[in-house]
């Protein structure tokens, strides 16, 4: 690595460092842009007691799915866990901790994190048990609750293309979280499509800056579809 | 005769007006969408990070890259536009998005909603639910009126755990099109056919009847 070439070489040096008991963020809506091949690395890595932060849980024998196969998952954040049997086993079993969190709030809670900003009022939650326990103060008389933001020891994150530096576009839907678990992550790891030469993307349509971006690779991905829908032609 | 799925679809979609975005929920709200009265526009708001949803794709156009919020492949439609979450849940929080629609288990006169948690069942989690009814003004629930067994669904309190409260003002069942107010529901619409005795027989919260009930017509 030289200057600002963010370029890693192997998964296995996109995720030095990674340890038992650290938080990952990870991108990804449903199977859509999510990170496969860095999840795989984690599971061949084998950290255990992670806490990951991820809109979802992938689904059985594929996305984050496969890091309940040993157990390595201790806490889930997530807006919606229902696609995944094995998930609702441990959890019933109580081998799994759960912190279901409104979407948006999942969305401004990482974007907040990467921005340096500690916490937020948000009506969101305001009268349901989301909100229990926690801060309330009202606004223009509305009620509204202290929601913490989110930044992870890691941040995995999948997009389309890159340049060397780290610049990021994203395709289509697999947008989705990514963009704000690459900004909350005191590491971000980031696989992409393709790599291309700093110079290549047009600076005005850059959706992620590089300076978010601590390490790069190339991969191939299967992008598995979770509910394929079409109509005649 | 109580309104099918499709019937509900077709009343809620009366409420669409001309340029109106609108996000619609899972099930029978995503329904919605066929039923676009003539003449008017609107775009389809999916809250994992699109505005300008368009119809499911052929064979050809399938794009894993390319879903909805019920995880399903979609098109976009010309002058549509993708974002990120934060960005998706900004237009929705800040009250941008025009109309909502979505189910629920329970309302009740306060105009209180649960849909999401069933206690002693699993949780699966409310998704972008509480966002989309904190966020909203201009919200509509369509659910059955009464539960299978024949509870009321619309209640004088909530009994499951609130997805949002005081948020609810607009609900259409299968039985009838009722407006939340003043801590009452009002009687608004009945479905062809069911009587105003079988409405007030299933709704456990206080109703207000009018002298004239308007028949739906379709």
């Amino acid at each position: 690595m030289a200057g600002f070439d963010k370029v890693v070489n192997s998964y296995e040096q996109a995720l030095d460092g990674l340890e038992d008991g650290m938080t990952v963020l990870a991108g990804g809506f449903g199977l859509c842009g999510i990170p496969e091949n860095l999840i795989n690395e984690i599971k061949r890595k084998g950290c255990r007691d992670l806490t990951v932060v991820s809109n979802n849980c992938g689904v059985d024998g594929f996305g984050l799915g496969i890091l309940l196969e040993d157990r390595q998952i201790k806490k889930m954040v997530s807006s919606y866990v229902g696609e995944n049997a094995l998930f609702e086993k441990q959890l019933l079993a109580g081998e799994l901790e759960v912190e279901l969190t409104p979407q948006g709030n999942l969305a401004e809670k990482m974007r907040a994190g990467g921005a340096g900003i500690p916490a937020f009022y948000t009506a969101t939650g305001f009268g349901t048990p989301v909100g229990d326990g926690k801060e309330i103060r009202e606004f223009n008389g509305r009620q509204y609750i202290l929601e913490e933001s989110i930044t992870g020891d890691f941040a995995i994150v999948k997009a389309w293309k890159a340049d060397r530096f780290g610049n990021l576009v994203f395709r289509h839907t697999a947008q989705n979280f990514n963009p704000l678990a690459a900004t909350a992550g005191k590491i971000t790891v980031v696989e992409v499509e393709e790599i291309v030469e700093p110079g290549e993307l047009d600076p005005a349509h850059v959706h992620t800056p590089g300076i978010y971006v601590n390490r790069l690779i190339q991969g191939n991905f299967e992008k598995r579809i979770e509910q394929r829908t079409v109509r005649s032609a | 005769m109580a309104l099918t799925r499709e019937q509900l679809a077709q009343r809620v979609a009366r409420e669409l007006q001309d340029g109106y975005y609108v996000n619609l929920g899972i099930g029978i709200p995503t329904l919605v969408a066929n039923y676009v009265p003539d003449g008017i526009e609107v775009m389809l708001q999916s809250e994992n990070g699109l505005l300008g949803m368009g119809p499911f794709p052929t064979e050809e156009e399938i794009d894993a890259d390319l879903i909805n919020a019920g995880k399903q492949t979609v098109t976009t439609i010309k002058g549509s536009s993708i974002f990120d979450s934060a960005e998706s849940f900004a237009m929705i929080r800040g009250g941008h998005v025009d109309l909502t629609v979505l189910g629920a288990f329970e309302v009740d006169v306060s105009g209180n909603i649960a849909s999401w948690m069933i206690p002693g069942k699993l949780i699966k989690g409310m998704g972008g639910a509480m966002d989309l009814v904190a966020g909203a003004d201009n919200i509509i629930v369509t659910m059955t009126h009464a539960s299978k067994h024949g509870e009321s669904k619309l209640l004088p309190q909530c009994t499951l755990p609130l997805t949002g409260a005081a948020c609810i003002k607009k609900v259409v069942t299968d039985l009838a099109y009722i407006e939340i107010a003043d801590n009452k529901f009002w009687l608004k619409e009945r479905a062809p056919g069911v009587s105003v005795d079988d409405i007030i027989k299933l709704t456990a919260g206080e109703l207000v009847v009018p002298e004239v009930v308007p028949e739906m017509t379709f």
